[in-house]
């Protein structure tokens, strides 16, 4: 060590100042070692005696060894500490006052909704400590009533995608919100002086008050600027329909509760469109054979989960449904004239359905399909009018939307704008239009001509790279808005967590064009504060709406409506007496019961729900019926080149029962190109084939046979029930006859053949039942159970080879004749055994049964034998083949449901009948020193189930509703024969034919 | 070597055991010169590398087995048992004639055990070593197969003793020990004369160390004989519990084509039938290149073939019973799984099972086939591909197709399954190789019992170990 009062030695000068830095730029180990260092380091002592003069003479002193050492370790720490880089000044605070109402490990509900298309829906949501994880239904909401569809089931997934965008970009750069306003007023500053002439705005459907208000400012300012709508799930032929047959435009609603005898058009009114929850609920209503129970004929080309359901199913060509129509209002005297050579089959059926519908005059429905005809709309008015079904069954009221537009007229024209170098700035607001635009308008090509384009959109995707400015929405979760449900009632989109990516609403954006950029909470409230100054007290008007999650009183009114003169003149312009438009084959598109349109494609949970008819998971293909299979050598996972006018695209084929001969579907939504990691790639896009003048069907297809096969994953290899009477189901008149016909189908063992005593189930022993006769099978419960229970995607590879993780599944049969076969759903869930096979074989005690008869899987302890999934007879048990689950991606940590493990590799899972909820419930009870009600246990599955299907609780309690359905005569056990006696128990379908079609 | 008999020569019923010309030193001579003299041969290199290199591809396979996760398997739900269990008990079927013939011919007085006791039960304990591979790595989470076991614990568990499976931990721990002990404490004498004899000096350190200071004085005949017979003993149960708790695996549950009460006799006689289709597949190739023909004589081939033709029949007579009983039951699903043996998407498999173990083996009743090499090794192939096939069937394509058909599945091993597979047959030869180079494959002092002198003066010679 150099002595410091030595002068010859020279000391090179050391501060304070290069110590810290020299030690900032230290870690770990090397950070002691710089110590060392720096102590033996020349300077040092003088350091030393400048910073901390009162210890330095001791250091200038000879001092003893054990002296030394002392200042020396105080000495280090110091230096040490004060070399420390000083972190920026972030306070944080706990709660000094709690926020009201968060206790840790409870969760919150927040009413709000979902608008899909410019629909919404009322919801629940729950949320754990700010996160939102699960989706319920509003039960005070008219499009809810409690339960929800897959799409709201799934959209929290959606929130917490990973691949949505995340950051405002121009040009591959990212740029800040203020020099988007900057760009954004700068192009829209060259258009005052035209009044806008150069501007166009594209959204799709829009019924947001406080958007509309926004828009229409815009429009004000800009009289020469245009607003286009592109829906691609909008319902362009009711609209049309509605004029050609009334004049005006109308929105039609349906009360099934009412209705006892439906007639769908080629309508998926159950399994698809805005008012499916609620067409459901009250549909199932309808299907209690105790009650008076409904009849539901269907007409179609391809097998929907309506026609599945149906008491009378005929498969058509979807251009033959026209003419099926319009042969019906012959039949029925309501249109002038019929039309000639009607075949015999459909005589048949039409004469006997006439019968029936003029026997419910006003108690009966047409229900048109959204992607039939005009003319199929129109016949379907005019027949609802003609029933007296108009204000009983069917009501009829002004359009919901804001604008109603013919939404393919709506966007040829800003095509047609933007092909004549008409479209100077582009805003294209929460729509993809390169995407789903049909390929005869080339939509991409067009938009080049644009000179500013931009767009927001949840997802950087196809046309969000063609834009100049691409900017993050905001999920429905994180922002605030306002919205209508179809029929009309208005709800505030309250959010449930700012924005993860600070994302932008539509609203705000079309704020920020009016040049008054301002948050979402501050539009709506304005908004409404404005139109609410009249009934004063707003704040309170404010929290009880957004407590209640709707506005009371907003439905539409239901209007009059009376057939036009002439209406059915271009419908009997368009036959010409032919049944349908050709004698070759016709493609359908159809939106895709998973990923809609294409919207919800980058969803691992709805890409891996097997779709309800086919059981396909992660990709579309051509469906067509096994006779047309038969005449083109065709098989399962063939591969085949579709021709239609002169595009190509090629499909693998799947063959469903019950398809229409000569007819072929084909879902829309596949095959993006940038959707994100989950759904690019996946399946083929439609749109490449797609022309706007053939949106939904496109007669004069060829198809040719391709030497490739292309795999498809698919959860149900296996269509028929071998015999074995799996689904139980019975006409009326058996049922009439017979109630308890399902329990005289198999034999039971009695519950006494045993040497044992029975086991007593004090306090609960919980149950379920699910009614057949009202499941449609329409995957709710299946994405709500992924959602509760931290189910993980297994991706189409693992689909393939038998390892889908879902908990409850949804086994559908077909049986009969494959041209028009039965088609049944079953779901299946685990069926909590009272002698449950899987409980005995275990070697390690990792399932075992509960005191109140759950069948309890216990993942720690599990060493993943897989002998209890061999020994279930129902396959209801899942096993980790891999380590599924996402631990790394932080987002979808935040989705997951705190109250659920999260299970990895190598154990087996199962349904829990969702006990994390039953011990909730019992928590709750027990300090209120009570047992648990009836409905203060409501399982995931059953919660969302639209038919309520699906009951749940306490079967010791006499009084419980499961108690009930228990008592059925309906009642039976799946595999009872084995003496597994099941908890979870199904009542028999029940349908209702007509006794003339009986042969 | 000397070159095989060109033509089956007339063997008479009551043909001795052991070719006439041997002494008491031909025997330790040329038992004993295997593996003390002939030094290592090419054939035996060859060999031992192919099956070391497969030894190596079921490390590599295991490796990535526990790293990737049973995934990289072809099972799935329904088929969660794969060719993992198909092999376990393959392989445990395989080592059922080592302890048949060790015990229960010991204990029938059958002499002609003497020459193919010892390889038969080393194989015996290298099959149960390639079984016991399966359950543990088919496990979920392999690294906690230890609480199968019952031992005092801090998370208070006992295993579950009404699963099959934790059966099947005592009934296949319990085998391979009983197995172990009965083989080691058989092979002491042999070790002392091959300490006695072993020129090197480690050779004289390891086997005298084998041998536990074995002199072969009157008191260590007197107890070995008593500890072996009291071994044979112990063992003799364990041929039947073994393959019967296994079959417990099947029979305790509820799937068609599991669930059957004739399963414990007619897994204990497709285990005796594999196992010496097994030891015949071993022997004739053995025997040829060490010129061992004189110990291991065609009256030794003969009567294991008889074994074989035997329990071959109880076979075809349990798959006849299965097809009854399916038939008998009215059980729809019984029923239905006969009818998928027969004409579901694996018939070809059940087929070729139908060809391999009932049809094949019937050129056993022709006593020249019986003593035609090439037929015989033909014939031991056939069944043990039989055997395997057998296995499958019962496993996979019961669970194929069970109750829901909604839940039905395909299945098929893919390459990991079969690397697997072929990786347990490496471990299996490669056991086998360093056992034939370094242990006498044949009982010295056993067969010395059989020398026509040992007849003669049995007092003055017995139990010598020079």
């Amino acid at each position: 060590m150099s002595d410091p009062t030595n002068p010859t030695t020279p000391t090179p000068a050391l501060d304070l100042e290069q110590v810290r830095t020299e030690l900032a730029s230290a870690r770990g180990r090397h950070y002691w070692r710089s110590l060392d260092e720096l102590a033996n380091r020349p300077g040092f002592d003088a350091l030393m005696a400048r910073e901390f003069p009162r210890q330095a003479p001791g250091l200038l002193d000879a001092v003893d060894r054990r002296q030394f050492m002392q200042l020396m370790g105080a000495s280090l720490a110091l230096a040490g500490l004060s070399a420390c880089t000083r972190q920026p000044a972030e306070t944080i605070m706990p709660y000094v006052k709690a926020p009201e109402d968060i206790i840790p490990g409870r969760p919150l509900y927040f009413a709000t909704a979902m608008p899909i298309g410019g629909i919404g829906t009322g919801l629940l949501v729950e949320s754990h400590m700010g996160r939102p994880t699960k989706i319920e239904g509003n039960p005070d909401h008219p499009s809810s009533l409690g339960a929800t569809d897959a799409f709201a089931q799934a959209s929290v997934l959606g929130l917490y995608d990973p691949d949505r965008s995340q950051v405002i970009s121009s040009a591959g750069e990212i740029r800040p919100w203020s020099a988007f306003t900057a760009a954004l007023d700068q192009a829209l500053a060259a258009q005052t002086a035209s009044g806008g002439a150069g501007l166009r705005i594209l959204t799709d459907n829009i019924t947001s008050p406080t958007l509309a208000g926004q828009i229409a400012a815009l429009l004000t300012k800009y009289p020469n600027s245009h607003w286009h709508q592109w829906d691609p799930i909008a319902r362009d032929s009711a609209r049309l329909g509605a004029r050609m047959a009334l004049g005006v435009d109308a929105d039609v609603r349906y009360r099934f509760v009412d209705a006892d005898v439906v007639v769908a058009l080629d309508a998926d009114f159950l399994g698809s469109g805005p008012a499916q929850v609620r067409n459901l609920r009250d549909f199932s209503v309808r299907r209690k054979p105790g009650g008076s129970m409904n009849r539901l004929y269907a007409v179609e080309s391809s097998p929907t989960v309506t026609g599945a359901r149906a008491d009378h199913r005929m498969a058509v060509k979807a251009s033959a449904v026209e003419f099926f129509a319009w042969a019906l209002a012959g039949q029925l005297g309501v249109a002038p004239q019929k039309p000639k050579n009607v075949p015999p089959e459909y005589a048949k059926w039409i004469a006997a359905l006439a019968k029936d519908l003029m026997a419910h005059r006003g108690r009966s429905i047409v229900v048109p399909g959204d992607h039939q005809s005009p003319g199929v709309h129109a016949l379907a008015h005019a027949l609802n009018i003609a029933l007296g079904n108009v204000g009983k069954t069917v009501i009829c009221t002004e359009p919901v939307a804001a604008q109603p537009v013919y939404s393919m007229a709506s966007l040829k024209e800003l095509v047609a704008a933007m092909a004549a170098g008409q479209v100077d700035v582009l805003l294209m607001l929460g729509t993809n239009p390169v995407a789903t635009a049909p390929a005869d308008l080339d939509f991409a090509a067009r938009l080049e001509k644009v000179g500013f384009r931009a767009h927001l959109g949840l997802y950087d995707d196809e046309t969000a790279q063609l834009c100049h400015w691409h900017i993050p929405e905001a999920h429905y979760l994180e922002s605030w808005g306002d919205v209508r449900s179809e029929e009309g009632t208005i709800s505030i989109i309250q959010p449930l967590i700012a924005p993860l990516y600070d994302g932008k609403s539509v609203l705000e954006v079309m704020a920020a064009a009016n040049g008054r950029p301002q948050s979402g909470y501050d539009l709506v409230r304005a908004f409404w504060g404005d139109k609410r100054k009249a009934a004063g007290d707003f704040d309170r008007w404010w929290r009880t709406t957004l407590h209640d999650g709707l506005i009371p009183d907003t439905a539409l009114a239901p209007k009059a409506i009376g057939v036009r003169s002439n209406w059915i003149d271009t419908i009997i312009q368009n036959h010409d007496g032919k049944q349908d438009d050709t004698e070759g084959l016709e493609l359908v598109y159809r939106l895709d019961s998973g990923v809609l349109d294409g919207r919800f494609a980058n969803n691992g949970w709805l890409q891996e729900a097997p779709r309800p008819i086919t059981k396909l998971t992660w990709d579309n293909a051509a469906l067509i019926s096994p006779a047309t299979a038969r005449r083109l050598k065709l098989q399962n996972e063939d591969v085949v080149e579709l021709t239609h006018r002169g595009r190509k695209l090629e499909v693998p084929v799947w063959i469903v029962p019950g398809n229409a001969d000569d007819s072929i579907t084909l879902a829309l939504g596949y095959g993006r190109k940038r959707a994100g990691r989950v759904g690019d790639g996946v399946g083929v896009d439609a749109n490449l084939i797609r022309t706007s003048d053939a949106a939904w069907i496109a007669a004069g297809v060829t198809l040719a046979k391709t030497p490739r096969t292309y795999p498809l994953a698919t959860t149900q290899e296996h269509h028929s029930m071998e015999g074995r009477h799996l689904v139980r189901e019975a006409t009326l008149a058996e049922y009439t006859h017979e109630p308890a016909f399902a329990r005289e189908l198999v034999e039971e063992p009695a519950k006494d053949m045993t040497m044992y005593p029975p086991h007593p189930y004090e306090g609960a022993a919980w149950g379920m039942t699910i009614d057949l006769a009202s499941c449609v099978g329409c995957n709710a419960c299946v994405i709500a159970c992924n959602a509760e229970n931290n189910i993980p995607v297994v991706g189409k590879e693992q689909v393939a080879a038998g390892r889908e993780m879902q908990w409850i599944r949804i086994d559908r049969y077909f049986e009969g004749e494959e041209t028009n076969p039965t088609i049944v759903h079953q779901p299946v869930p685990c069926m909590q055994c009272e002698n449950a096979p899987c409980e005995v074989v275990c070697p390690v005690n990792a399932t075992v049964h509960s005191s109140e008869g759950l069948n309890d899987m216990v993942y720690n302890r599990c060493v993943g034998t897989k002998y209890c999934s061999n020994n279930c007879p129902y396959k209801v048990r899942r096993f980790n083949f891999f380590k599924y689950q996402d631990w790394t991606t932080e987002s979808l940590k935040l989705a997951r449901n705190p109250d659920v493990t999260v299970r990895s590799y190598g154990v087996m899972e199962k349904c829990t009948y969702c006990v994390q909820r039953i011990s909730q419930a019992r928590i709750v009870s027990r300090r209120e020193d009570r047992d648990v009600r009836d409905g203060e246990v409501v399982t995931a599955c059953a919660q969302a189930c639209p038919a309520g299907s699906i009951v749940f609780g306490d079967l010791n309690d006499p009084e419980s509703r499961v108690a009930k359905t228990k008592a059925d005569a309906r009642n039976y056990s799946l595999l009872g024969d084995l003496n597994t006696r099941p908890r979870t128990t199904y009542l028999a379908s029940v349908r209702n034919p007509n006794p003339e079609l009986e042969s | 070597m000397s070159p095989p008999p060109t033509s089956p020569p007339d063997v008479t019923v009551r043909q001795p055991f052991i070719e006439p010309g041997h002494t008491f030193e031909s025997v330790t001579d040329k038992i004993g010169a295997i593996v003390l003299d002939q030094g290592v041969r090419r054939g035996w290199l060859i060999g031992f590398t192919i099956s070391f290199a497969l030894l190596m591809l079921l490390l590599f396979a295991l490796t990535n087995l526990v790293a990737q996760g049973i995934g990289i398997w072809g099972i799935n739900v329904p088929v969660a048992w794969g060719f993992d269990i198909v092999n376990f008990v393959w392989w445990i079927g395989i080592g059922h004639a080592g302890t048949l013939i060790s015990a229960i011919l010991l204990l029938l007085r059958q002499q002609w055990r003497t020459s193919i006791n010892r390889f038969a039960e080393a194989m015996t304990l290298f099959a149960v070593a390639c079984a016991g591979i399966y359950p543990i790595a088919h496990l979920g989470r392999p690294w906690l197969a230890y609480w199968l076991f019952p031992y005092p614990n801090t998370m208070g568990m006992w295993p579950n003793f009404r699963s099959p499976l934790v059966w099947d931990v005592f009934a296949v721990s319990t085998y391979a020990t009983v197995s172990f002990m009965f083989w080691f404490v058989g092979l002491i004498p042999d070790l002392a004369t091959l300490r006695d004899r072993s020129e090197s000096r480690v050779g004289r350190f390891i086997y005298g160390m084998l041998a536990m200071g074995w002199r072969g004085s009157a008191l260590h005949w007197h107890r070995y004989e008593t500890a072996y017979l009291l071994l044979a003993g112990l063992s003799t149960p364990l041929v039947v519990s073994v393959h019967t708790i296994v079959s417990f695996d099947f029979a305790v549950s509820v799937v068609p084509g599991w669930h059957a009460t004739i399963f414990p006799p007619y897994f204990v006689a497709g285990a005796i039938y594999a196992g010496f289709a097994m030891v015949l597949t071993l022997a004739i190739p053995l025997r040829r290149y060490y010129g061992l023909q004189d110990f291991i004589t065609l009256r030794h081939l003969d009567n294991m073939a008889r074994v074989m033709l035997a329990t071959g029949l109880v076979v075809a007579y349990g798959y006849m019973m299965e097809t009854f009983v399916a038939w008998y039951s009215a059980s729809n699903y019984e029923a239905f799984m006969v009818t998928n043996r027969f004409f579901g998407p694996y018939n070809k498999l059940y087929w070729a099972l139908i060809f391999c173990n009932v049809i094949a083996p019937q050129v056993l009743w022709f006593k020249k086939l019986r003593l035609h090499q090439g037929w015989l090794f033909l014939t031991s192939i056939i069944v043990s591909i039989g055997m395997w096939l057998e296995r499958y069937i019962i496993i996979v394509v019961s669970l194929h197709r069970d109750f829901l058909p909604s839940s039905w599945g395909m299945y098929a091993g893919t390459r990991w399954d079969w690397a697997t597979f072929v990786g347990t047959m490496g471990l299996f030869m490669s056991l086998l190789f360093l056992f034939i180079r370094f242990l006498p494959m044949i009982s010295i002092f056993e067969m010395r019992t059989m020398v026509p002198d040992a007849k003669v003066d049995e007092d003055a010679h017995a139990g010598g170990a020079h």
